[in-house]
């Protein structure tokens, strides 16, 4: 059942739950500011019960919310980022890594697991918007590259839950390469004739949505998401132009031929076993 | 210390005078050569010790040769092909058929204008959705046909805009880039003004990556990354410096693999020998990609781009 009570109440919401702490055991909707308890919370796709907001999912959480349950096998590769500008604004680039690091018990922004989902084998890659704003740098792109190689080997269809700001800056050039570097990749995942799917989920923009998140074969907005090249701020500025009250929602991209489905999250697990099930020959799924 | 402000002053006045002189014929030649051995001394000083700040701006210098003006002197019989067979054609991304040393080729290219009337009607050089399309559509027909690509960057980034954004503009570049890695013909990219972000690797994810010597690449603008990372749009000028997006700096990182040098003052002190350094630089380029078997140049591609990016392992896990 969804739970989409009041739908223009709880439409554009999302809560900022960071540092979330695993000691926490309630939790403050910043949306309707009820106190929410953590294990209804997880058992809810981290949707507040009362007022239908979205929690921001961390990529362990979305991949529990998404996979069958003790069928994760976390293979993502012991790689972490190296500093190659001895980039430093406000803080040193290594500094910022390590503080996300320990945020968020990734090492960084990007999770890869094999795991089922309805009983079909798939390799899953999950960014985590708290790592640095879900940014590309050169870990982020060379575990998607992985993931995908690991489900060309496999034949298991790879899916990708987006959420990123875009390339990571503090790497300069180096982030941008990940654009042709994770199409190249994708090009081979295409020759293998292994499926791709994307999940769109907060936010969407810049420079991963401008490789590697566009090309998949079938491409699925959960609600709520902000999917964009450009931010609007930048926008604004540059163009003057006013923007239109749904710009870059996900109903904007369905509604321009962007994305196939828009979906709203209790719903995402149900809807990628389906797809995976149609591809899979119509193999009854567990 | 020379500035900017200075240099661009004087070279005013030396370009006043040769013009007096040159076709008023005015008997001024004494003033114009003790002008311009000062101008060259200036130019000496300030170039010597650029600042990656300088370097943005001399990139931005509206009075570099733009893309066209380029083509046409570094190809010859440049031939445009206009339009994304979609909607329309964007005049900030044009390209054409060209010839190189009596070979053809297909020619991408952004278009920024010197005037402010022209830099409007090419949108400074960003192109949306159409121009990224046409640049597919080109792309393709230089597979077809067996040609190498050429491709001459220079634009702040894609255009930002709500129709662009309308017209999936993300997903456009994205088509562009896997359509220019797939490519079975050999390709060259030269960053000759600005390399920025999305807009310009989309058609810079080449075989070669070369640079003239003030141009800059960048995965964002020094005011962007002022804004997000430093929260203050003054810190632009230690935001160019800390992207490493100077050509030396990407060469040192081995981003790049060539940095073609520019004339003293810049690539617009002396247009025609700046365009005879990238022709030459294309002309060897391009010969060393031709001679190499498909498979040996779909490998190096491959491994170039696959192993972009600095990481380690994870140190101490079991």
């Amino acid at each position: 059942m969804p739970i989409w009570k009041d739908e223009k109440k709880s439409k554009r919401e999302y809560v900022e739950v960071t540092p979330s702490r695993a000691e926490d055991l309630w939790l403050r909707c910043q949306s309707c500011g009820e106190l929410v308890f953590r294990k209804k919370l997880a058992q809810n796709s981290y949707i507040c019960p009362h007022c239908g907001a979205y929690f921001f999912l961390s990529a362990q959480e979305r991949i529990a919310s998404l996979v069958d349950e003790g069928s994760a096998r976390d293979v993502t590769a012991p790689l972490v980022a190296n500093d190659p500008l001895g980039f430093v604004d406000r803080k040193p680039y290594p500094e910022r890594v390590k503080e996300a690091q320990r945020e968020t018990g990734l090492l960084d922004a990007v999770a890869v697991v094999e795991a089922e989902i309805g009983g079909h084998p798939v390799v899953l890659a999950v960014m985590d918007f708290r790592f640095i704003g879900g940014s590309m740098g050169s870990v982020v792109g060379e575990q998607l590259c992985l993931a995908m190689e690991r489900a060309i080997e496999s034949r298991s269809p790879f899916v990708l839950v987006a959420a990123s700001g875009g390339a990571r800056v503090q790497e300069g050039v180096l982030s941008l390469l990940q654009m042709p570097k994770t199409v190249l990749v994708r090009r081979k995942l295409a020759e293998a004739g292994v499926p791709y799917i994307a999940v769109f989920t907060y936010p969407t923009t810049g420079g991963v949505l401008a490789s590697i998140a566009s090309l998949a074969d079938i491409t699925l907005a959960e609600r709520g998401t902000r999917i964009g090249f450009a931010g609007p701020r930048v926008i604004e500025q540059t163009t003057k132009e006013k923007l239109p009250p749904d710009f870059q929602t996900e109903g904007f991209a369905l509604a321009h031929g962007m994305v196939d489905q828009v979906v709203p999250r209790e719903a995402l697990r149900d809807e990628l076993a389906r797809i995976l099930a149609i591809l899979d020959g119509g193999r009854d799924g567990g | 210390m020379v500035d900017e402000a200075t240099l661009k002053a004087l070279e005013e006045k030396v370009t006043e005078l040769r013009r007096l002189v040159e076709q008023d014929g005015l008997a001024l030649d004494d003033e114009l050569a003790l002008l311009e051995r000062r101008l060259e001394e200036l130019r000496r000083e300030y170039f010597a010790k650029l600042s990656d700040w300088d370097r943005v701006k001399l990139a931005r210098d509206p009075r570099r040769p733009t893309g066209i003006e380029l083509v046409e002197q570094v190809f010859d019989d440049f031939y445009e092909l206009r339009g994304d067979r979609l909607l329309r054609d964007d005049p900030a991304l044009r390209g054409g058929l060209a010839k190189l040393s009596g070979k053809p080729l297909v020619v991408l290219f952004h278009q920024k204008g010197k005037t402010l009337e022209e830099q409007k009607r090419y949108r400074f050089g960003m192109a949306g959705p159409a121009g990224y399309r046409k640049a597919v559509r080109l792309m393709e027909l230089a597979g077809r046909l067996r040609l190498p690509l050429v491709s001459l960057v220079d634009t702040p980034g894609a255009y930002p805009g709500v129709e662009a954004e309308s017209h999936n503009i993300a997903g456009t570049i994205a088509q562009c880039l896997q359509t220019m890695l797939g490519l079975p013909v050999p390709t060259v990219a030269v960053i000759v003004g600005e390399g920025g972000s999305g807009g310009a690797v989309a058609i810079a994810c080449a075989d070669r990556v070369l640079m003239l010597e003030y141009a800059i690449y960048s995965v964002i603008s020094p005011e962007g990354a002022a804004a997000i990372l430093w929260k203050d749009q003054k810190a632009a000028p230690k935001a160019a410096e800390a992207l490493g997006l100077s050509a030396p700096k990407l060469k040192d990182l081995g981003i790049i693999d060539e940095v073609l040098p520019e004339p003293l003052g810049g690539a617009h002190s002396d247009p025609q020998a700046t365009a005879a350094t990238v022709r030459t630089a294309l002309e060897r380029h391009l010969s060393e990609l031709s001679s190499l078997p498909l498979d040996k140049l779909l490998s190096l591609r491959y491994k170039r781009y696959r192993h972009a990016g600095s990481y380690r392992e994870l140190e101490g896990r079991p």
